[in-house]
């Protein structure tokens, strides 16, 4: 079975269904509501057999690079930190087709998000190639 | 890992037969000289071997009989290597000591685990085997790393003690150091590594006198006390403060308390109480309250001034302890002195979660709800745990809530 990454992020990607303000402003229940899901998709992707991991990322960034011989690595924050891409976090699945992780991707979107409206958020889905060699 | 199912019969099975008995084996091979690494692997042997013979023919003193039988494959595994035979058979056809006492074996064994050589990591991995008995796949899980990764940890730990010398006496604070890092490790983990550490420190107040040893132990007991209440049904994080101080183990606080004090008791003009006595003292005070409100601000505080004295510069050296400090004087002396004492941190630990949440706290405290929620929401940023993420937003979310609530009914609302 492939497997796929779900990726989530804090910026970046097409444009959004719809603006909203950051979650420590939201109401508490919305807040509640939210983390709930993002806990329940775990569980339920667990249940169908097809959680192969999650991860959240800290949003602080460094890149870095070899500095050359007998130098430092050098590090920078980046050419524009505040437009740049930033993956926030994923989801790793293990499915029977693109199909059942495209669908699973969207339920991802659907997480609440202020009034509990949905939030509509792009998800990036990346098949990871795999070790094996294919039959064919 | 072709030996995958003998290694997880004979790991599954050192549970049944006495963990306390596989570490006192061991550390008598390493006292004699055996390599770490070749005693371990010989032990494990004769624990297979055992796994077949004492269901039938249960021996009357299973540790002599363990070191007998690893003593025995030791001497094999030697054979093999045709060129040191000779030597090898006449030293072991001497009859070998008598064991030396129990407690200085577990003494000893944490010693070569905790080799300063060794980094933290390996050290507390080492530490959880050969001591505590884990299996690498336990270990694996408590850390979030693969088994195959933690396996490697292992063996690189134990041929990093080859050919050192391990009859000097060890390190006593980096031994309590891994074990309190094995304990806080517990509260995230899957693998109730929080209860080990406190079998683990229970075993070395056995093995010697010095009162941090029991400091750590009751630090350990008096804090674990609170587990049950940490979390509410739903995983969420519950502030001391917020707490059903109901849920906490009375038991474990009362022995927690008993600890400390047996060590406290030995404190003189020269030799005060170490950190770990102090922040048991501090914990025991937290678990004394019967609620939030009747909690002992000012003997905290007085404590807390004694952990801060313990370093030279505790700003540089100790910035917990002083932003630790920093919550104690907000309670007694006022949220803006709290906040005061935070001030010196900034340059320290102004970019870490933390420092901003005990700011958040404080503002909160002195009714200043727009900047708490800022704060908690600029810690939340910086969190780098996923339940103190959620807890923090949360935190921020509620202090926005209040705050719009208080403004709409023309008021303030201090907590």
């Amino acid at each position: 079975m492939p497997k796929y990454l779900l990726l989530k992020r804090y910026r970046g990607g097409p444009e959004p269904h719809h603006a909203f303000p950051p979650m420590d402003e939201w109401a508490t229940e919305d807040v509640e509501a939210h983390i709930a899901f993002q806990r329940h998709v775990i569980e339920l992707l667990e249940e169908n057999g097809q959680y192969a991991g999650a991860e959240a990322l800290t949003p602080a960034r460094t890149w870095v690079r070899y500095g050359g011989p007998d130098a430092a690595p050098v590090t920078t924050d980046g050419p524009h930190p505040e437009t740049s891409d930033l993956i926030a976090g994923w989801f790793m699945i293990d499915v029977e087709s693109r199909e059942r992780a495209l669908e699973l991707a969207a339920y991802v979107s659907s997480e609440p998000g202020p009034r509990g409206e949905p939030l509509y958020e792009w998800i990036d889905v990346r098949e990871v190639m795999s070790e094996a060699p294919s039959d064919d | 890992m072709t030996d995958q199912p003998t290694q997880q019969l004979d790991e599954g099975a050192l549970r049944g037969f006495g963990r306390d008995l596989i570490p006192r084996v061991l550390a008598s091979l390493v006292r004699r000289g055996e390599d770490f690494d070749a005693a371990e692997d010989a032990l494990q042997e004769a624990l297979l071997e055992a796994l077949r013979v004492w269901p039938e023919h249960p021996p009357r003193d299973p540790r002599a009989w363990l070191t007998t039988v690893a003593t025995r494959r030791l001497v094999d595994a030697r054979r093999s290597e045709a060129a040191r035979q000779r030597r090898e058979e006449t030293e072991y056809a001497e009859p070998r000591p008598a064991a030396t006492e129990e407690g200085d074996d577990t003494l000893f064994l944490f010693f070569c685990c905790c080799h300063p050589d060794l980094a933290p990591a390996c050290q507390v991995a080492l530490t959880l085997r050969a001591v505590g008995g884990l299996t690498t796949r336990e270990i694996a899980d408590a850390f979030y790393v693969p088994e195959a990764t933690m396996a490697q940890r292992i063996s690189r730990a134990k041929r990093a003690l080859q050919g050192r010398r391990l009859d000097q006496p060890g390190d006593l604070a980096v031994v309590l150091r891994v074990l309190y890092l094995v304990y806080t490790a517990g509260h995230a983990g899957r693998v109730d590594l929080a209860g080990e550490a406190i079998r683990l420190a229970r075993q070395l107040t056995l093995a010697t006198e010095e009162p941090e040893a029991r400091g750590l132990l009751a630090l350990m007991l008096l804090n674990h006390a609170r587990m049950p209440a940490r979390l509410d049904p739903e995983g969420r994080i519950v502030t001391l403060d917020r707490q059903d101080r109901g849920l906490w183990d009375t038991r474990e606080i009362a022995e927690g308390v008993r600890v400390l004090q047996s060590a406290l008791a030995m404190q003189t003009e020269a030799w005060r109480p170490g950190r770990y006595q102090v922040e048991a003292a501090i914990a025991a005070l937290h678990d004394d309250a019967a609620s939030a409100e009747e909690t002992d601000w000012p003997q905290i505080l007085a404590w807390y001034d004694d952990l801060v004295a313990l370093t030279e510069d505790p700003v540089r050296q100790d910035p917990a302890a002083v932003l630790g400090r920093a919550v104690a004087v907000g309670h007694v002396l006022g949220a803006a002195a709290g906040l005061r004492e935070t001030d010196r941190l900034r340059e320290v630990i102004g970019e870490r979660h933390r420092w901003h949440a005990v700011r958040g706290h404080l503002h909160e405290l002195e009714g200043d709800l727009p900047t708490a929620a800022s704060a908690y929401a600029e810690a939340a940023r910086r969190a780098t745990n996923v339940a103190e993420r959620d807890h923090l937003v949360r935190q921020a979310a509620r202090t926005r809530a209040a705050d719009l609530t208080g403004r709409r009914h023309g008021q303030r609302y201090p907590r």
